[in-house]
């Protein structure tokens, strides 16, 4: 029987940090016997905790750690399809498989994140305008439901349990392998394209429109802007774009000639364990975001895959940058028609607060996510990391009210703050979700800190009134 | 050259570990996993193959059924195209600390499955499989040498055998006279250079430890022991304490004088 060991657990975001009891399977059949614990209140399934909020926690309850449930089961090199269980990390599959010509077919900004938080999350990479979420390429999986079952899903087999699976946020249950479509690459490289935008509206324009001697930037498999979000007044919006597209074999650098495929990953560097808090202020940040504004000239250039998908997996830890109070991301999408009033009242209010961030970045998406509370919807997204201080919920509060108003909806995988209330405008299917859950799980057996936060906890929302309209069903904290 | 080896109880974290390092340096190896759940076995065996490109297949294997060890030894051998050159023992039950010692105090039957799937099953096996190594040397031209290239046979044993500790002696115990049989295994068998290597990890981070204890620096990972013992095994080493400062750990807790000794909480 699987022990449970009490663990003060935060991700990536080091707030909050909520005391659970972890559980680290390393068989599949100690999936169902931690499931049938009746000492565990519930369980929520954690891969590599990169999710930034309260998702993969579970206050005073179960959390599952998959990261020994890691094991790579079957792949066909004819069609790239890939079947494994959910704790393989981008990481480990780019190690094993970029030497073979093959690439995640959507990743996310960091390797380390499982395969299975992937799904959970329905994360997004570069290429969403393009190729959608990374659900997309999944073609099927198996969920161990709150009620022990095992289920195979796919978008014909138990197709219900497969959409509230996808960006369900892990409260389907365990999931405990999947198979997914890789990418056939030529090489390890990128050819990648920069070009700085002096403010919004010129960066929308490059980004959708060709302009004298480019192509749009959308049209561009890959595709993503960092913001300088203290830029103001006429700077609003600032930012530096930069697409990609795999580099063919032929143009990766002289010293890979012939040997497209290999990787020197770049050293990692840990950051000190302690970094006071406050020490990325509007001033520090400020100066980093004019140098790397300037330091990042027009042009084009092949790159090594990592500094172009992952260059802030170089710093092992950077979270601690901003202390031990931690930071929250803000990321949210918002639909085209609105999007760039949203953006311009969004980052007025960042600018204004003065709430230093180094991190924002600007991308658009394409296709909406398959999944019933998936995130991503055609429009802009804006992520920004926000030092965790005073004020910060209320403010937050805020800028869910402007995104609200907008049409847009936040980014559930970062959050940790969003009101049930906001949460159930933003996601209008939420009561298709929770049916689902209860009838995958009908005792209650998954849940996690984010579940009851959000009233998707249903074992709890059992004993509370069911809410015909959901615009009423506001639970105000 | 591919080498054939059969890992027991080769879905423990440190099996998963010594399977997954022999694959990677050297991906023309053959590995036979045993295990009572022989579904995981085949999950682990999917994952080298897929990893490394090595053949790996999977096993049923049950420790206390000593009747089976000959038969199974020999689908090994079959299953992997030719003799087998080595042979790994990782499995082992009651190394849960004072949980384990506790229930083996009470339940006599807990502390008979704790010796015969630790002692009396790697005596068996181990048995068996040195005929095995010896007829296979005997015929091969030259025989013998050394560095173990009449192949080499090697348990998971533990620190724990080296001085019986009332948190776990039991366990212990089981370790001590395992330790005592494959030192004598080893000397019978130097003289056909066939190595015998006894291992003995300290503190790992495994599913039988994980909750016991705190983590830290004496906490070692399993990559680690999996990284020492294939060390060990290319070697021909004789005895490995991994990681290597347990064999000091281990010389002070025995050097401890018994009336102090008996103060302590070990």
């Amino acid at each position: 029987m699987p022990r449970f060991r009490p663990l003060d657990l935060a991700s990536w975001g080091n707030c909050p940090i909520h005391p659970c009891l972890a559980a680290r399977p390393e068989k599949v059949r100690d999936l169902s016997a931690i499931l049938a614990d009746a000492t565990i209140p519930s369980v929520i399934s954690r891969g590599l905790g990169r999710s930034y909020g309260d998702a993969a926690l579970n206050r005073d309850a179960g959390v599952v750690l998959h990261e020994r449930l890691n094991r790579f089961l079957a792949f066909d090199p004819e069609t790239g399809v890939l079947e494994c269980e959910a704790g393989v990390s981008f990481a480990d599959l780019i190690s094993v498989f970029l030497p073979r010509g093959w690439f995640p077919p959507v990743t996310p900004g960091t390797r380390f994140v499982t395969l299975g938080g992937a799904l959970a999350a329905d994360v997004h990479g570069k290429n969403h305008h393009v190729d959608g979420s990374f659900s997309e390429f999944v073609e099927e999986f198996t969920l161990l439901t709150g009620s022990g079952r095992i289920l195979r899903c796919s978008r014909t087999e138990n197709p219900e349990a497969f959409y509230a699976t996808i960006g369900g946020m892990g409260l389907t249950g365990m999931v405990i392998s999947l198979r997914l479509r890789l990418r056939r690459v030529e090489s390890a490289f990128i050819a990648a394209d920069y070009r700085r935008a002096r403010h919004l509206d010129e960066a929308l324009e490059l980004f959708t429109s060709a302009t004298a001697g480019h192509a749009a930037f959308d049209s561009m498999r890959y595709c993503v802007a960092w913001l300088d979000c203290l830029a103001r007044g006429g700077s609003l919006g600032r930012c530096v774009l930069m697409g990609g597209e795999h580099a063919a074999a032929s143009v990766v650098p002289a010293r890979f000639q012939g040997r497209p495929l290999e990787f020197p990953l770049r050293s990692t560097r840990t950051l000190p364990p302690v970094i006071p808090n406050g020490a990325l202020n509007a001033l520090t940040v400020r100066a980093f975001n004019a140098v790397y504004y300037r330091a990042n000239r027009d042009g084009s250039r092949v790159i090594p895959f990592d500094s172009f998908f992952y260059p802030l997996d170089a710093f092992s830890h950077w979270n601690r940058l901003y202390g031990p109070r931690g930071f929250q991301q803000y990321q949210v999408v918002v639909p085209p028609e609105n999007s760039r009033r949203a953006l311009v009242r969004l980052l007025e209010e960042l600018t204004a607060s003065r709430r230093g961030s180094f991190l924002a970045v600007l991308k658009s998406m394409g296709r909406p996510s398959e999944g019933v509370i998936g995130f991503a919807m055609p429009g802009w997204t804006l992520a920004v990391d926000l030092p965790n201080a005073p004020g910060l919920d209320d403010f937050l509060r805020r800028l869910d009210d402007i995104v609200l108003e907008h049409g847009g909806r936040r980014y559930l995988a970062k959050d940790a703050s969003l009101s049930r209330e906001h949460f159930e405008r933003m996601y209008l299917r939420h009561a298709e979700f929770k049916r689902t859950l209860a009838a995958l799980d009908p005792e209650g057996r998954i849940s996690s800190s984010m579940a009851r936060r959000l009233g998707l906890d249903h074992s709890a929302a059992s004993t509370a009134p069911p809410s015909p309209s959901s615009h009423a069903a506001g639970a105000p904290a | 050259m591919s080498r054939r080896i059969a890992i027991f109880g080769a879905t423990s974290s440190i099996a998963r570990a010594i399977a997954d390092r022999l694959a990677a340096d050297d991906p023309a190896t053959r590995l036979a996993l045993c295990a009572r759940d022989v579904d995981e076995a085949e999950r682990l065996a999917a994952d080298l193959r897929i990893r490394h490109g090595a053949k790996a297949v999977a096993l049923p294997f049950n420790a206390t059924d000593f009747d089976s060890h000959g038969p199974l030894l020999d689908a090994c051998a079959e299953r992997l195209g030719g003799p087998l050159d080595g042979v790994i023992l990782c499995h082992g039950i009651g190394g849960g600390g004072p949980e384990d010692q506790a229930a083996a105090e009470r339940d006599p039957a807990f502390a008979r499955a704790i010796i015969d799937t630790n002692y009396t099953a790697s005596v068996c096996l181990l048995n068996l499989a040195a005929e095995r190594l010896e007829a296979a040397t005997n015929g091969r031209e030259g025989g013998g040498g050394r560095g173990g290239r009449g192949g080499f046979l090697c348990a998971v044993s533990s620190v724990a055998g080296d001085r019986g500790r009332p948190s776990n002696f039991i366990y212990g115990s089981s370790k001590a006279a395992l330790n005592a049989y494959l030192e004598g295994l080893r000397a019978r068998l130097a003289r056909k250079g066939i190595a015998v290597i006894t291992i003995k990890p300290g503190f790992v981070d495994t599913a039988a430890t994980w909750g016991l204890l705190r983590g830290g620096p004496l906490v070692a990972d399993p990559q680690k022991v999996g990284v020492d013992v294939v060390r060990a095994i290319r070697r021909g080493s004789a005895v490995v304490y991994t990681p290597r400062f347990w064999r000091l750990i281990m010389a002070i807790i025995r050097a401890i004088p018994r009336p102090v000794f008996h103060r302590m909480k070990l």
